[in-house]
């Protein structure tokens, strides 16, 4: 695929080809292509002058990478300990039954992907959830019915 | 041209050359402390942790690693007390589930767990795990990567998704003369029974398809 | 924007031109613009407020601003209005025309003012709000003061006059001995003293050397550095560059976590500002100290918060800790010395070359100079960024500055440290905030979460999220974090569910203590320190789940079950229509009932059953009373 190498080129460029940026030409790519496809990490390993081995520790390692294509829509859920105290659990099970979703699951249709994240930092709001960057504070069953049907 | 330092181990005298781990001058004075993760020609990693050994050092006494911990002139070290004893027992409790095949753990860690009376099978039916035969002491990885120069294998995931991984293209490559130094290394022996230079039993991309 | 400034001098005439053209008397309206009140919508509120003014011609009259976090994030959008310092609290776009109107005549728009609920009375003025009152807001005040995408009202507060002083006026080594002679411990966590680090690396041999914040804030619940990196990147970036004239760096990098992009932003912009007046990069004001700051964002790991993590993750490796006896200021980035400080430290630091140590030493205790920004958090009515002097109480915190228990419930702990940390129960709420008697208590300072819980918490269930948390971000490397943290799972996992075995704690305990002594880093070796913190001051909770299977806060769903009391009951529909396993029965007038078999112990009932009929109940460790005989009517409740 032409297009991976070219946007794999102009982002690695962008970083000077600097070996010391690996992760932050991952997180670049993984925010063009929505995730990180084999063909990706191994431009990036060409590319860069990084070992294959290195790329894929890396790319496995955190959170934000994900290796396989995400649905087109991100509801995540803060799990915070300030959330977890007002309540995040429940309002993840009441997401993942209108969904069908268990965290970490993408929908079969690829429309939803459902993740629980780390803190937010907006304990006040808590228990947060977020749809396509958009923050919801304790939405009632109602409101999530709404959200998601809204998100096409 | 590098200093020479003097330390007591286990009440004996030692020397030792500034730079030197507590591991290496505890070895020169034929003390055993034993390791699953070490190896003469690779760097000090840190992850077995067998290697512990209770140090006083500026007035306070402190568990460290002793493969990495830099010698000291008058260092007080011992690496056999009560404290020690009980965290390389649960150690080989804690990692024996994973290592389970045919019953029991393989080689080293069967004599370890003989010499510090390990119950092998304590947490086996609580923590119900599929043994992955791997103790991720990255003997093979880093072999690969520093000795040889030519990384094959290689470590992913995070936590107890923590694996290791054969590439295989790169692998084909660097076992073409043989894998003997990889089925040595491994503690587990589960290099020498799932792979032989041309076939990988466990791959970047059957962990990437949730298999191992 | 104006010229690079050459020299100190210029600095100081372009803060002259820039307060020249500034009024203090002016009328100005200032909206918060820190990603909470951003969630509440304060874009659109800043937004109506443009746009507002500018339909009423008021363009010369009234300036808006969007400013960094005021840290009163329970009350979001935050509004303060100028010269007076009026507060208004969860202003909506609606609102703006009003508080327009108000402004311009110089009148207070009461409906919008904060009422404190003690007193019932509504508060103008800011300062006089005991949210803030209490506080000592020496680091985060000037947050709604700017701007923090314009470095121009950074500079009209007096920034970078502390930077100018030092290249100007002080040698490096003054500069060192200054930080040092403050007492400054570091704000990450571990309180170290920051003076004996810097040291520590300007004295190791190797070039060239580095100096670096941790803005990776990981511990859940926990997000000062956030605000104060959004609000006022400018104070850390300066207190960096101080560093870096002090140890011998020219060097810098700030680590700060993808999570945060309103801060990457923030601080990409604020180093280009200060690039573009010679205030970073070549240099730096003439006087030869050259000062380049590299931005790497994390990738989404708490473990890469650990300073040779960290370190491995700015050299583009995997963000895992490694052996570190030789420590990170003799041999961090590449094999040379680096030192590593908080967001919060650097920003002390440049307070402490503005003011003097002695100032920064006039504040705190003994042990604990200066003040701590804490998040104050969980079921606290006035949530939000608090910032006071050591030695305040956490009493004062939680109830003179937090204003006591949501919903009026009884307090049960404060958890601090984050998932190092550990639970401070009732009978030490008079402990002063120090780092030395935090950890007396069992807990510690903590990059500074504090997480307020009640008698609904049920404390086992805290420690096994935290476990559980650690347990998905332990690196996986060594055997006791890994392994470790996959038993104590298990084992808290169990003891929730109602599977706990005798002989649980005392495995807690020998798990606890080998993980203390033998793992690699810091995550693995605190690991224990909320499951046994909160085994010191609730041991009673864990015998209950273990030998009773019973939950004393009613809270782990496997052992608590939902009762309707049918003589509350009113019968009014609303826990039946909510209920989302369709396990509730009955209709208007006759008492509704669950259906035990098909009650999933999710809470909601319990959560919508009207205050006023408080007809649901929490039942754990006794058998649930037999449904009411079908058909039974409600019993009026007599008013009066």
């Amino acid at each position: 695929m032409a297009g991976v190498s070219a946007l794999v080129g102009k982002v690695v460029d962008s970083y000077g080809k600097d070996k010391d940026m690996l992760i932050q030409v991952l997180l670049d790519l993984q925010r063009g292509f929505g995730w990180l496809p084999a063909e990706a990490l191994a431009e990036v390993s060409k590319q860069l002058r990084v070992p294959l081995t290195r790329v894929y520790q890396v790319a496995t390692f955190y959170k934000a990478f994900s290796l396989s294509p995400k649905g087109k829509h991100a509801v995540a859920v803060c799990v915070g300990t300030a959330c977890q105290v007002r309540g995040a659990p429940r309002l993840v099970d009441r997401i993942g039954d209108q969904l069908d979703l268990k965290p970490g699951e993408t929908s079969a249709d690829m429309r939803f992907s459902l993740e629980t994240v780390n803190c937010l930092g907006c304990c006040a709001l808590g228990p947060v959830m977020v749809v396509d960057g958009v923050y919801h504070s304790n939405p009632s069953t109602e409101e999530l019915e709404r959200i998601f049907e809204a998100a096409r | 041209m590098s200093e020479m330092v003097t330390l007591e181990i286990d009440g004996k005298k030692v020397e030792a050359e500034e730079g030197a781990t507590v591991l290496e001058a505890a070895k020169g004075a034929g003390i055993d402390i034993p390791t699953l993760c070490v190896h003469e020609k690779l760097k000090p990693y840190g992850a077995c942790r067998m290697c512990s050994v209770e140090v006083d050092s500026r007035g306070k006494t402190k568990v460290v690693a002793s493969c990495g911990y830099p010698v000291e002139e008058g260092l007080v070290v011992r690496t056999r007390t009560p404290r020690i004893e009980k965290i390389r027992k649960l150690l080989i409790e804690l990692v024996s589930p994973q290592t389970i095949f045919d019953g029991d753990v393989p080689g080293q860690l069967r004599i370890l767990a003989d010499k510090y009376g390990a119950d092998v099978h304590r947490f086996q039916e609580r923590l119900n795990v599929k043994p992955q035969r791997c103790i991720l002491c990255g003997l093979c990885v880093r072999y690969c990567d520093e000795v040889l120069g030519s990384p094959a294998i290689g470590f992913v995931g995070r936590g107890i998704d923590r694996r290791v991984v054969f590439y295989p293209e790169r692998a084909k490559k660097v076992f073409a003369a043989g894998m003997e130094w990889a089925t040595e290394v491994c503690p587990t022996g589960k290099i020498g029974a799932e792979s032989d230079g041309t076939y990988f039993g466990f791959t970047v991309d059957d962990f990437l398809a949730g298999e191992l | 924007m104006a010229n690079r400034c050459a020299s100190p001098e210029e600095l100081d005439k372009l803060r002259q031109e820039i307060l020249s053209k500034r009024d203090p008397n002016r009328l100005a309206i200032a909206v918060c613009a820190g990603t909470g009140c951003q969630t509440y919508g304060a874009v659109n509120v800043y937004n109506a407020f443009v746009q507002e003014i500018q339909n009423q011609g008021l363009e010369d009259k009234i300036d808006v601003r969007a400013t960094g976090c005021h840290g009163f994030c329970e009350k979001g959008v935050v509004v303060v209005a100028y010269p007076e310092e009026v507060s208004y609290v969860k202003v909506k776009p609606e609102d703006v025309p009003d508080v327009v109107k108000a402004v311009a005549n110089k009148e207070v728009l009461e409906r919008l003012l904060y009422v404190d609920p003690v007193s019932g009375k509504k508060i103008a003025r800011e300062p006089d709000i005991p949210f803030y009152k209490h506080q000592s807001r020496i680091v985060f005040g000037n947050n709604k003061l700017m701007d923090p995408k314009k470095i121009e009202d950074y500079i009209a507060l007096g920034g970078y006059s502390a930077l100018a002083k030092a290249l100007g006026k002080m040698t490096p080594d003054q500069v060192l001995d200054e930080v040092d002679k403050a007492d400054l411990r570091g704000r990450g966590g571990g309180g170290f003293p920051a003076g004996k680090k810097w040291r520590e690396t300007k004295a190791a041999p190797g070039e060239p050397k580095y100096a670096v914040v941790n803005c990776d804030e990981g511990d859940p619940g926990a997000y000062m550095d956030r605000s104060l990196m959004e609000g006022n990147p400018h104070s850390v970036i300066e207190g960096l560059a101080l560093c870096g004239y002090a140890i011998g760096a020219n060097q810098g990098y700030v680590y700060v976590r993808q999570e945060y992009p309103l801060a990457c932003e923030n601080l990409n912009i604020a180093i280009q500002q200060a690039e573009e007046l010679g205030l970073l990069g070549d240099n730096i004001l003439g006087s030869g100290f050259s000062f380049k700051v590299g931005v790497h964002r994390g990738a989404g790991a708490f473990v890469s918060g650990e300073s040779s993590a960290l370190m491995s993750a700015i050299e583009g490796r995997v963000g895992e800790p490694r052996l570190k006896y030789i420590h990170t200021a003799v041999s961090g980035i590449k094999g040379r010395p680096t030192n590593l400080n908080n967001v919060e430290t650097y920003a002390a630091v440049t307070l402490i070359i503005d003011k003097g140590a002695d100032w920064f030493r006039s504040i705190g205790t003994e042990g604990s100079k200066g003040t701590k920004i804490f998040s104050l958090v969980g079921k606290v009515n006035n949530t939000g960024l608090v910032e006071i002097p050591m030695g305040m109480t956490l009493s004062e915190i939680i109830y003179d500055i937090g204003g006591g228990i949501l919903k009026g419930r009884e307090f049960k702990g404060v958890q601090t440290g984050g998932p190092s940390g550990g639970i401070i129960p009732a009978q030490h709420l008079d402990t002063p905030v120090d780092f030395d008697e935090l950890d007396k208590l069992g807990s510690m300072m903590g990059s500074g979460g504090m997480v307020v819980m009640d008698e609904d918490t049920c404390m086992v269930d805290v420690a096994r999220y935290f476990v559980d948390f650690l347990a998905g971000e332990s690196c996986g490397k060594c055997i006791p974090c890994r392994e470790g943290l996959r038993l104590l799972n298990r084992v808290l996992t169990d003891i929730c569910n109602g599977e706990g075995k005798p002989g649980d704690v005392e495995l807690i305990e020998e798990v606890a203590e080998v993980m203390a002594d033998a793992s690699l880093c810091a995550l693995g070796s605190t690991a224990a320190n909320p499951v046994l913190t909160t085994l010191k001051y609730f041991r009673d909770e864990y015998e209950a789940h273990i030998n009773e299977k019973r939950c004393p806060a009613k809270f782990c769903k496997a052992l608590t079950s939902y009762y309707i009391d049918p003589e509350k009951c009113q019968a009014c529909l609303i826990c039946l229509r909510n209920c989302p396993a369709g396990a509730i029965q009955g209709e208007k007038g006759v008492v509704h009932w669950i259906d035990q078999n098909k009650c999933t112990s999710c809470g909601v009932c319990y959560d919508v059953c009207p205050p006023r009929f408080d007809a649901v109940v929490k039942i754990s460790g006794e058998p649930v009373p037999p449904p009411p005989p079908p058909g039974t009517k409600v019993s009026r409740k007599k008013e009066g």
